[in-house]
């Protein structure tokens, strides 16, 4: 571990991204447009409220961990990976920059979905706003973790793009989005509660619901073990020798 | 002298997919000597090159390089590798692109000016790298390599889609590295190459055929250059044909 090559990859993705505005621009943009979609839809029903908070985080997961798992296939494929391991730069540098160039831009996406959610929506929230902003950026950084992991495992493209509908939609379906987790069939439910997109539905329910700050903090912390352990693995399956 | 030598591989043996790419490969290669290692396509080139730089995993046989074994973390700063396809990001521009490889290696601020100069970049600092020609992007991926003047550099085909004029420039610039001390392993398919060079390594489907300088090889076989010496050398072969 190296903080100043850690720093350096941070900048080099953070520039590399400002030279792809339409990236940003869809970024910020389009989890605000969707939420929009869903509170025109149900306008005069009440799943508004009970969905809202919920695919609060759902977005900035799902962005997150489709642009992470690309841009780092993107650079196994075109050699600068290779390259870069056969210098002096740590595994967890490469990884660890990765995830934070990504986490500062998840700060924006939740920062900008919030703010459109309870101002331009009127989702409504019980408990603190910063809160939910706190929960929908560690459902952003787990989007990226799980991003890093996946791509490892991918050789194409192709590969990259069937790890959405793989790993992201079980989690969304038994997330307690569609049906509350206590209503599913006691086997799905014992497999959601090792998801950790569970936990980042039950955390923004608990926020909008205005539970104890308590709860919230003990599903921040399973959603930070997940990606944690997650970055870790992406790092391991670094391999600076290939066939 | 053992810690004269830069390159030392013994019986390597490399297998890529089905097939075996190097046969057990022994080589020597002096410290402070320009090196070819010319060969067709599919003759093992690149991977020899990666398993010297260890980014290859190998089969069997050992490669040490500048005294540690190829690969080992001291080296990671002494070893400069250009892949055979250009390796830099294409949404950045040159001087961003060399200013990151700079702290990676921990080069000094001043160095991106000289790998510009040294690789005839100059005017061509702020151009993002999608924009430039394929010989342009090479020259961004050699620069990035010559960063923080590594002792050992290791280079696959680095003149490829480069106009004469270049080619020769590029060969004189090898030429200074070389005779300020640093190391060069070189691979090309262009046979005329190897009148740059101090010594050739011929390779054809992963083992060694020659490892001579020029004059000896032309001695030997006698043929009139490069090109021709190995043809001559593959009709020599038992079960060879030409
Ligand atoms: N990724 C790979 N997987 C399986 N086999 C491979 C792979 N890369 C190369 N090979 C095989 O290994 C052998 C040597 O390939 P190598 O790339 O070292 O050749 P080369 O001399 O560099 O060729 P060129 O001049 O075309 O770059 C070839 O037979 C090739 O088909
Ligand atoms: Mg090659």
């Amino acid at each position: 571990m190296n903080a100043r090559r850690t720093l350096a990859t941070t900048g080099r993705v953070l520039l590399q991204i400002r030279h792809d505005p339409r990236t940003i621009a869809l970024l910020l943009v389009v989890p605000s447009l969707l939420i929009g979609l869903i509170a025109w839809l149900f306008t005069d029903t009440g799943t508004f409220q009970q969905i809202g908070p919920a695919v609060l985080g759902l977005f900035p997961f799902i962005t997150m961990f489709l642009v992470t798992s690309v841009s780092t296939l993107r650079e196994r494929r075109s050699g600068t990976l290779e390259r870069l391991l056969t210098l002096p730069i740590g595994r967890s540098d490469f990884i660890l920059g990765y995830a934070l160039a990504f986490s500062l831009l998840a700060i924006a996406q939740a920062l900008v979905a919030v703010g459109f959610a309870v101002w331009v929506c009127g989702l409504e929230v019980e408990g603190p706003i910063g809160l939910l902003v706190v929960v929908a950026v560690a459902d952003a950084i787990l989007g990226t973790a799980l991003g890093l992991l996946a791509s490892a495992f991918a050789r194409t493209e192709f590969q990259v793009v069937q790890f959405m509908p793989a790993l992201v939609f079980p989690q969304v379906l038994l997330g307690g989005i569609l049906l509350p987790r206590d209503q599913m069939p006691e086997v799905l439910q014992a497999v959601s509660d090792w998801l950790p997109l569970s936990y980042a539905v039950d955390a923004l329910n608990s926020v909008a619901a205005g539970d104890a700050v308590g709860e919230v903090g003990l599903d921040l912390l399973v959603i930070a073990a997940f990606a944690v352990g997650a970055i870790v693995l992406g790092s391991l399956t670094l391999r600076r020798r290939t066939a | 002298m053992v810690n004269s030598l830069a390159i030392e591989c013994d019986a390597l043996r490399v297998r890529r997919g089905r097939e075996e790419a190097l046969h057990d490969v022994d080589l020597r290669i002096q410290s402070g000597s320009l090196v070819a290692v010319l060969g067709p396509s599919g003759s093992g080139k690149t991977t020899l090159l990666r398993s010297i730089v260890g980014a290859q995993r190998i089969t069997g046989g050992q490669v040490t390089v500048l005294g540690s074994p190829a690969g080992s973390a001291a080296l990671r700063r002494r070893v400069g590798y250009v892949t055979q396809e250009a390796s830099v990001y294409d949404d950045l521009t040159v001087r961003q692109n060399l200013g990151y490889f700079r702290s990676i290696v921990g080069a000094p601020r001043g160095d991106v000016e000289r790998v510009l100069d040294a690789t005839g970049l100059a005017d061509l600092g702020g151009r993002l790298v999608a924009s430039l020609s394929g010989g342009q992007r090479s020259r961004v991926s050699l620069a990035a390599a010559l960063l923080g003047e590594p002792e050992l550099l290791v280079l696959d085909e680095p003149t490829v889609g480069l106009d004469p004029v270049l080619r020769v420039q590029l060969w004189n610039e090898f030429r200074a590295l070389c005779d300020a001390g640093t190391t060069l392993l070189v691979s090309s398919h262009v046979m005329d190459e190897a009148t740059r060079c101090d010594r050739l390594i011929l390779l054809r489907e992963g083992t060694v055929l020659a490892d001579d300088t020029l004059p000896a090889l032309l001695a030997a076989t006698g043929a009139t250059d490069a090109e021709d010496a190995f043809l001559r050398l593959v009709a020599a072969e038992p079960g060879g044909a030409a």
